[in-house]
């Protein structure tokens, strides 16, 4: 059997792309990806129209992505996350239809049900055997784990693999196995390693991000989680990062010996791994290199698939058991609702990626955020866009101190007993008004939807409209 | 209580923005060095709309001041002395005579601005040489001194020699103002350690100030707060000494002794003071967030 063909083009062909149809990316090469853009670049050459794309990101690295939506190549958007510079496209409605925004969580769900499962799925593999077996940990563009890829080899009609290292049938060390893959081509190039993974992941420096960490790992201490048995995620941002490195000076003090840490890895939740912070690392992506030395070296660094990670139609997932999870926000409002896909003015800046589906899965949901950003109040009277319910959120904590959501009561208590210092939502944004003022309000330009906004079980949470 | 007391450029407004939350007891605002000739006005503009309208947390509120050789100096006093800040931190003092002209201006502008005259304090930057002779004469010249403190980095040019982390250039330096400080009955406070990285050397250069008898030190950038708070508050040790002599003092009183011991040792009246003082700082650290 020959699945090694000698083009994308070649492939595409093959596979049978007509107008209309779907298909599948994955984004573990993040801003440093290729494939997207080859094979958007093929279909558009081989004149087919009318193509929504299911990927799991899409990043500031697919700027051609506008051509293509401008041309009518691209009609349709399936994703978890869109970069300000395609976002900022998208909202200015480019894009003939709305896009629809998943989590990482329902993709996988979405496909189960038969919700914008790709007819084509084009899987970059950093090292892939010709029959498919293929893997991200090794190869010149290694990205570490290929989580986000199982489900669209399990789902799609089609799957195609696009490598820059081919080697000799049988890849023993394989993440995704030769049975769901129909062809394989190797090209020169895959991404650029600069815009894959970063060298390596440093604490930041920023005072108000240490402020708000210690906080969080103050609140998170007082919570009577952090003990043996702990389970956690966290986000590779300036707080979320700094609030794990101080978790993890408490955990080597203490002694407390953790299960696992989930989600994006990087190398500083490595350091707690090695250390024996944790029992286990459980991976949908690696951030940096020395994430992506972990995985392939320390066996206790686990792959994991979307699905996984935080499917909520699974019999179980590693999301369903996390303790506490550390997240971000662009906006947040007095009902504890979080924006991460627009900025203050309704601009596409990104998307909820895991946020929502940890969010809900977790014990205790801590969104760490400066109290100002640039000249706005983080803390609105209602967000732009809510992308996390707040009803799944616990705590919001800012340089100035700790809100407790009135849902959750039960923290202030235990928060109030161990000094860890509350503030009331509506003294925050008091505080913060009074620095910046109320901000006019930004005015639809018309009633056009730009993307949908679509939570773990499958309803439309939000609209986001065209500025 | 100023354990901590950081350094703020006065023309950042971000800085300025966040300085109640990074933890330091005092936060200074830079109108001299950290600030450009050219941008003088625009840094005293926007530190006095910042004392006007922002709300540091509690933070006391110094601002340093132009040295009185500037044509800046006036204009500073003029602009922040109305916005009340806690204390003003004069450079380049030499002598005793640059204090008095300086409290002649504070004093007119109080007066103008209907201000109770004296109530702007006043710790003054010894940074030279003659400063350095002079401190027990400067840290006596004014009722609004509250505290001297030392600046090494221009000490240092002035001396000739260069700035080491061991700091043995300024070990005559800095025995010398905190003597002239206590013997005033005032406060001394330390040279910031400059290596923003080395927080071991920082660590290690705190604890030789607090062994000598410093109160505090300043900093220069927020990461060096939580070090310095650590170090210049009393360890258990002291507080639970504090609180035996304190009892101890309570009990002699009780029995009508004149005189009071303590594991052999003599209670006198600056131990007492010591301990009361050691007790009040903890009582504001725990209160404080």
């Amino acid at each position: 059997m020959q699945k090694l063909v000698t083009d994308i083009k070649e492939a595409i062909i093959r596979c049978g792309l007509k107008d209309g149809m779907c298909i599948g990316f994955h984004h573990h090469l993040r801003g440093g990806d290729y494939v997207l853009n080859m094979v958007m670049d093929e279909i558009a050459k081989l004149g087919i129209k009318d193509i929504t794309i299911n990927a799991s990101s899409i990043h500031d690295g697919h700027l051609p992505l506008i051509e293509h939506m401008k041309k009518g190549v691209v009609t349709g958007l399936v994703t978890a996350y869109i970069g300000p510079a395609v976002g900022k496209a998208i909202s200015e409605g480019i894009l003939k239809r709305p896009v629809v925004f998943q989590t990482h969580g329902y993709r996988p769900c979405g496909m189960e049900k038969g919700e914008y499962v790709p007819d084509i799925a084009f899987i970059a593999a950093p090292t892939s055997d010709p029959m498919g077996n293929c893997t991200g940990k090794t190869g010149k563009s290694a990205c570490g784990s290929l989580g986000y890829a199982f489900t669209d080899a399990r789902y799609a009609k089609k799957t195609v693999i696009i490598t820059d290292n081919l080697v000799e049938y049988p890849l023993a060390e394989y993440s995704i196995s030769e049975v769901d893959i129909d062809y394989v081509v190797c090209v020169d190039e895959i991404g650029n390693p600069e815009g894959i993974v970063s060298g390596t992941t440093k604490l930041p420096r920023n005072p108000v991000s240490l402020k708000i960490a210690r906080y969080a790992a103050k609140a998170i201490e007082a919570s009577g989680l952090l003990k043996d048995g702990f389970s956690f995620q966290t986000g590779a941002g300036g707080a979320s990062l700094a609030a794990a490195g101080y978790l993890k000076e408490i955990m080597l003090n203490k002694g407390i010996k953790g299960s696992y840490a989930l989600g994006g890895i990087t190398g500083y939740l490595v350091d707690m791994l090695n250390t024996g912070c944790f029992k286990a690392l459980q991976d949908v992506q690696c951030f940096d290199l020395k994430a992506v030395e972990s995985i392939r070296e320390n066996p206790n660094h686990m792959e994991i698939s979307a699905s996984h990670y935080a499917n909520p139609m699974a019999k179980s997932s590693a999301a369903s058991s996390l303790d506490v999870v550390v997240l971000g926000a662009t906006e947040i409002d007095i009902n504890f609702n979080v924006n991460v896909h627009t900025d203050s003015n309704g601009y596409i800046i990104g998307g909820s990626g895991g946020h929502s589906d940890v969010a809900q899965c977790a014990k205790m949901t801590v969104i760490v955020a400066p109290l100002l950003r640039t000249r706005h109040a983080v803390i609105k009277n209602k967000v732009k866009c809510i992308s996390t319910p707040g009803n799944t959120v616990d705590i919001l904590v800012t340089e100035y101190g700790i809100s407790v959501n009135p849902v959750r009561k039960e923290w202030e208590a235990l928060f109030k007993k161990k000094g860890v210092p509350i503030v009331d939502i509506y003294d925050l944004q008091k505080k913060a008004e009074k620095l910046t003022g109320i901000p006019e309000e930004v005015n639809r330009k018309n009633n056009k939807v730009v993307a949908e906004v679509v939570y773990r079980d499958g309803t439309i949470l939000d609209k986001i409209y065209q500025v | 209580m100023r354990r901590t007391m950081l350094f703020l450029p006065g023309n950042s407004p971000k800085m300025i923005t966040n300085g109640g939350v990074l933890g330091a007891d005092s936060i200074i605002f830079d109108l001299e060095d950290a600030v450009a000739p050219s941008e003088k006005d625009a840094a005293r503009v926007l530190v006095r709309e910042a004392l006007k309208n922002i709300d540091f947390n509690g933070c006391e509120i110094i601002v340093r001041i132009n040295s009185l050789d500037t044509p800046f100096w006036k204009e500073d006093l003029e602009e922040i002395i109305p916005l009340k800040p806690d204390v003003i931190m004069p450079t380049k003092v030499n002598d005793a005579t640059y204090i008095c002209e300086l409290d002649k201006e504070i004093s007119r502008i109080e007066e103008n601005k209907y201000m109770h005259r004296g109530s702007t304090k006043l710790i003054p930057l010894i940074e030279t040489a003659k400063g350095i002779e002079n401190s027990y004469k400067i840290a006596l010249a004014s009722k609004r001194i509250e505290a001297l403190y030392l600046g090494a980095e221009d000490l240092t040019a002035d001396f000739g020699c260069s700035r080491t982390k061991e700091g043995k250039e300024i070990d005559y330096a800095r025995g010398r103002l905190l003597c002239a400080a206590r013997a005033a009955g005032i406060d001394a406070y330390d040279t910031p350690f400059t290596d923003i990285e080395d927080l071991k050397g920082l660590e290690k250069d705190s604890y030789y100030a607090k062994g000598m008898g410093y109160t505090g030190k300043a900093v220069i950038h927020p990461s060096h707060v939580e070090i310095v708070n650590k170090i210049f508050s009393p360890t258990e040790k002291e507080i639970l000494y504090a609180q035996e002599i304190l009892k101890a003092i309570e009990d002699g009183k009780k029995a009508g002794k004149g005189a009071v011991s303590l594991h052999g040792k003599m209670i006198d009246a600056p131990i007492v003071e010591r301990a009361k003082r050691t007790l009040s700082v903890a009582e504001k650290i725990r209160g404080g967030v």
